[in-house]
C-alpha cells in the first residue's frame, strides 16, 4: 500500500469514500508519522492516539452507512489555541499549565460534526505572539526544510509554526492555524504550504484563546489549495456565540478551484516593492505577475498609500488588545498559581512566572499605550490609521480590482535563534506584508511559488474583497498549478 | 547572527538613537509592571525599558499621518448587532466552571484572604 500520509485530503476523501483503506488506517498511518518524527521537528506538543482512533472507528462505520461528513476521517493537528474539551489546551504558555477546557471551540467543534479526526495539539508561539515559534513555552517547532547542503534547524515561522510543519511533514493531513497579523500565511510561506486567513467574521472565535479580539482569525493550512478549500469549508460558519462572526453563507469553496480568471483584474500595489527587499523576491513577484497575466488576468497598478504605517500602527492596536484579554489569567480560575502574602502578591507572582518574556513584553506595551493619558496618542490614533489603511483597499476594490498579489514574506525561514540578540522590532517585520490584511479585516492566502536561492520555500500573497475567498482560491489554484508543489527532503 | 535585508526603513536606526527619540524611563516601566500584575524583577527592569522603547520608537512613525477628521475604528466589517430572545441558555455547570481553578472549594475559586 502506499504511505497514506502523503494523500491530499480530497484523495484521502475519495480513497476512504472507496473503501481503498479505512479511516483508521490513515489515522495509523498519521500516528505513526508523528510517533518516528516528532522528537526531532517538535511540532505537536501532545498528540492523542486513543482519542483519535476511537473518532476514526466512528468514522468508519459512518462511511459503511453512507452517512460520511465532508471531512469523514480525515485526521487533522489542532492549534494549542483552540479548546478541545477534555484536552490539553495551553496557548503553548506556562500560565494555562493543565489547562483542560470542558468545552469545545466552534471551529473544532465544526470540524468534528464534518467527520474530522484529532491527531492531537500543534505546538506554537505563546499565545500567537511570535513569527518563528520560538516563543513557545513548549520549546520551538524544527522546520522540515533545511537549506540546500546544509543540516541546520530553520524555523517554521510563527506563531502557527507546528501547524505548518506537520502539514509540510505529513505529520497531519491538515492543521487549524490562526492568523492576527500573518499567523497563518507567514509560516506557510516558510515551509511551502498553503495558508488562508478568511475574512474577520468567518470563522467564530469562540473557545479560540483571544489575543487581539478585533484582529484574530482562524483558518486552514493544507499542502494545496483544494485542501484548504475544503478545509475552510467546513471551519466557517456563523455562531451566536461570537457575535462578529457574520451571517454569509458559507459557499462551496472547492468549487471556486480550477474557475477561470479570465478578465480578472489584479492589482499590484507599488507599496510593497519596499527598500532593501531581497531580489529573489521581488522576481518571484514578477513571476506571479506573469502567470496572472498568461491565464488571461489583468493586472492592474495600484497605490496602498498607508501600508508603511500598517505594522506600526498594529504594534499599538494588539498589545492593547492582548493586555485587557490576557488580564484573565490570574492564578485563580484556571492555570498555573504562584503563591503571594495577598492577592495582588498572588496575581504579580503568577503573571511573571507564567508569562514568558515576549508576551510580558507585549502586555506592558499595551499597558502603556491605554494608560491615562496616553490613550488618545497612541489607541485611538493607531485606530484612525487603521480606518486609512482599510480605505486604501476600499478605493482599489471599488476601482474594479477583483484581488491584489504581494508577496507573503521578506524572505524565507531563517535559523534558530538567528534572531536572539536583534530588537523585537527585527522579528516583527516577517509580518510586513501580511499585517495590513489583519488591519482591514480582509481574507488572504499564502500560495507556495517557488524556491530561494538557498532551496527554501516562498510564498506569494493574494488579498481579496471581505467574503471573497473564493476569487483567493481561483487565484491561488493558478499559481499552484504553475508553481506546482513543494516538498521537503525527509532527513527526519 | 543577525538577518539582514530588512524590507523598511524602520531599523536602520540603532537601538540607542531609537530610546533617544522617545522614551519610558525605569519608574515608568515599574509602573506599568505594576498595573499590569507582572512582577519584574530589579535586574529585568533596564533590558525591559530598551525594548519598550525600541516599539515605541517603532510606532512614533504614525506621527507622520495626518488623521484630522479620520473616524477610529471601531467594527473592521460591518455588521448589525444581533439580538436574541432575553432568555437563559446556559448555566448549571459550577463544576465545569471550577474545574481547572488552581484551588476551590464547594464552588468557590479559593484566594488569600483579601478582607481582614
Amino acid at each position: 500500500m502506499t504511505d497514506l500520509t502523503q494523500l491530499t485530503i480530497a484523495d484521502a476523501r475519495d480513497g476512504l469514500k472507496k473503501k481503498e483503506f479505512s479511516a483508521v488506517d490513515l489515522t495509523d498511518a498519521y500516528l505513526g508519522a508523528i510517533t518516528a518524527a516528532n522528537e526531532k521537528l517538535n511540532a505537536y506538543i501532545v498528540a492523542t492516539p486513543d482519542k483519535a482512533r476511537e473518532m476514526a472507528a466512528a468514522s468508519d462505520e459512518r462511511l459503511a452507512a453512507g452517512k460520511a461528513g465532508a471531512l469523514e476521517g480525515i485526521p487533522l493537528g489542532i492549534k494549542d489555541l483552540f479548546a478541545t474539551r477534555g484536552v490539553h489546551t495551553q496557548a503553548c504558555s506556562n500560565i494555562l499549565g493543565g489547562f483542560e477546557p470542558r468545552y469545545e471551540s466552534t471551529v473544532t467543534q465544526n470540524l468534528w460534526d464534518d467527520g474530522a479526526v484529532m491527531l492531537g495539539k500543534l505546538n506554537m508561539d505563546e499565545f500567537a505572539m511570535g513569527s518563528s515559534n520560538e516563543t513557545s513555552a513548549y520549546g520551538p517547532v524544527v522546520n522540515p526544510w533545511r537549506s540546500t547542503g546544509s543540516n541546520a534547524d530553520l524555523v517554521p515561522g510563527g506563531s502557527s509554526g507546528g501547524s505548518a510543519a506537520a502539514v509540510a511533514s505529513w505529520l497531519c493531513a491538515g492543521a487549524t492555524a490562526t492568523d492576527t497579523g500573518g499567523s497563518i500565511r507567514q509560516p506557510a510561506a516558510l515551509t511551502g504550504t498553503v495558508g488562508v486567513k478568511p475574512t474577520y467574521g468567518r470563522c467564530s472565535r469562540w473557545g479560540v484563546v483571544a489575543f487581539a479580539s478585533s484582529l484574530d482569525q482562524a483558518g486552514p493550512i493544507t499542502r494545496d489549495v483544494r485542501d484548504a478549500a475544503i478545509l475552510l469549508g467546513s471551519m466557517a460558519s456563523v455562531d451566536v456565540k461570537d457575535t462578529t462572526s457574520v451571517d454569509v453563507p458559507v459557499p462551496d469553496y472547492e468549487a471556486a478551484v480550477g474557475r477561470s480568471v479570465k478578465g480578472m483584474r489584479i492589482g499590484v500595489p507599488k507599496e510593497y516593492r519596499m527598500d532593501g527587499m531581497p531580489d529573489e523576491i521581488d522576481a518571484l513577484w514578477q513571476t506571479g505577475i506573469d502567470w496572472m497575466r498568461d491565464a488571461g488576468a489583468e493586472i492592474v497598478d495600484i497605490s496602498l498609500p498607508h501600508t508603511k504605517y500598517a505594522l506600526p500602527a498594529y504594534y499599538i492596536v494588539a498589545p492593547a488588545e492582548a493586555s485587557s484579554n490576557l488580564a484573565r489569567y490570574d492564578g485563580v480560575r484556571y492555570g498555573k498559581r504562584e503563591g503571594g502574602a495577598d492577592v495582588q502578591d498572588l496575581y504579580e507572582n503568577t503573571r511573571a512566572a507564567g508569562f514568558g518574556g515576549e508576551v510580558q513584553r507585549r502586555i506592558l506595551i499595551g499597558t502603556y499605550v491605554l494608560s491615562a493619558g496616553y490613550y488618545d496618542a497612541y489607541y485611538k490614533k493607531a485606530q484612525r490609521v487603521r480606518t486609512l489603511i482599510k480605505q486604501d483597499f476600499e478605493t482599489v476594490y471599488a476601482d474594479g480590482v477583483d484581488a491584489i498579489l504581494t508577496p507573503a514574506t521578506p524572505g524565507a525561514a531563517f535559523g534558530i535563534n538567528a534572531m536572539a540578540d536583534a530588537s523585537p522590532i527585527e522579528m516583527y517585520l516577517q509580518d510586513v506584508f501580511t499585517v495590513t490584511v489583519n488591519m482591514a479585516g480582509l481574507p488572504g492566502m499564502s500560495v507556495p511559488a517557488g524556491l530561494s536561492a538557498d532551496g527554501l520555500p516562498l510564498g506569494l500573497q493574494l488579498i481579496g474583497r471581505p467574503f471573497d475567498e473564493e476569487t483567493l482560491f481561483t487565484l491561488g489554484d493558478v499559481i499552484e498549478k504553475q508553481a506546482g508543489h513543494f516538498s521537503p527532503t525527509k532527513w527526519w | 547572527m543577525r538577518r539582514k535585508a530588512e524590507p523598511s526603513g524602520a531599523t536602520d536606526r540603532g537601538l540607542s538613537q531609537q530610546v533617544d527619540a522617545l522614551s519610558v524611563d525605569s519608574d515608568t516601566v515599574r509602573r506599568i509592571a505594576h498595573l499590569a500584575r507582572i512582577r519584574l524583577p530589579d535586574d529585568r527592569i533596564e533590558p525591559m525599558r530598551e525594548e519598550l522603547n525600541a516599539i515605541l520608537a517603532f510606532v512614533e512613525q504614525l506621527d507622520e499621518v495626518d488623521v484630522d477628521g479620520v473616524e477610529p475604528m471601531t467594527s473592521v466589517v460591518a455588521t448589525k448587532m444581533r439580538l436574541r430572545a432575553d432568555a437563559v441558555t446556559d448555566g448549571n455547570i459550577a463544576e465545569d466552571v471550577v474545574a481547572n481553578a488552581p484551588t476551590s472549594d464547594d464552588h468557590f475559586f479559593m484566594v488569600p484572604k483579601v478582607v481582614e
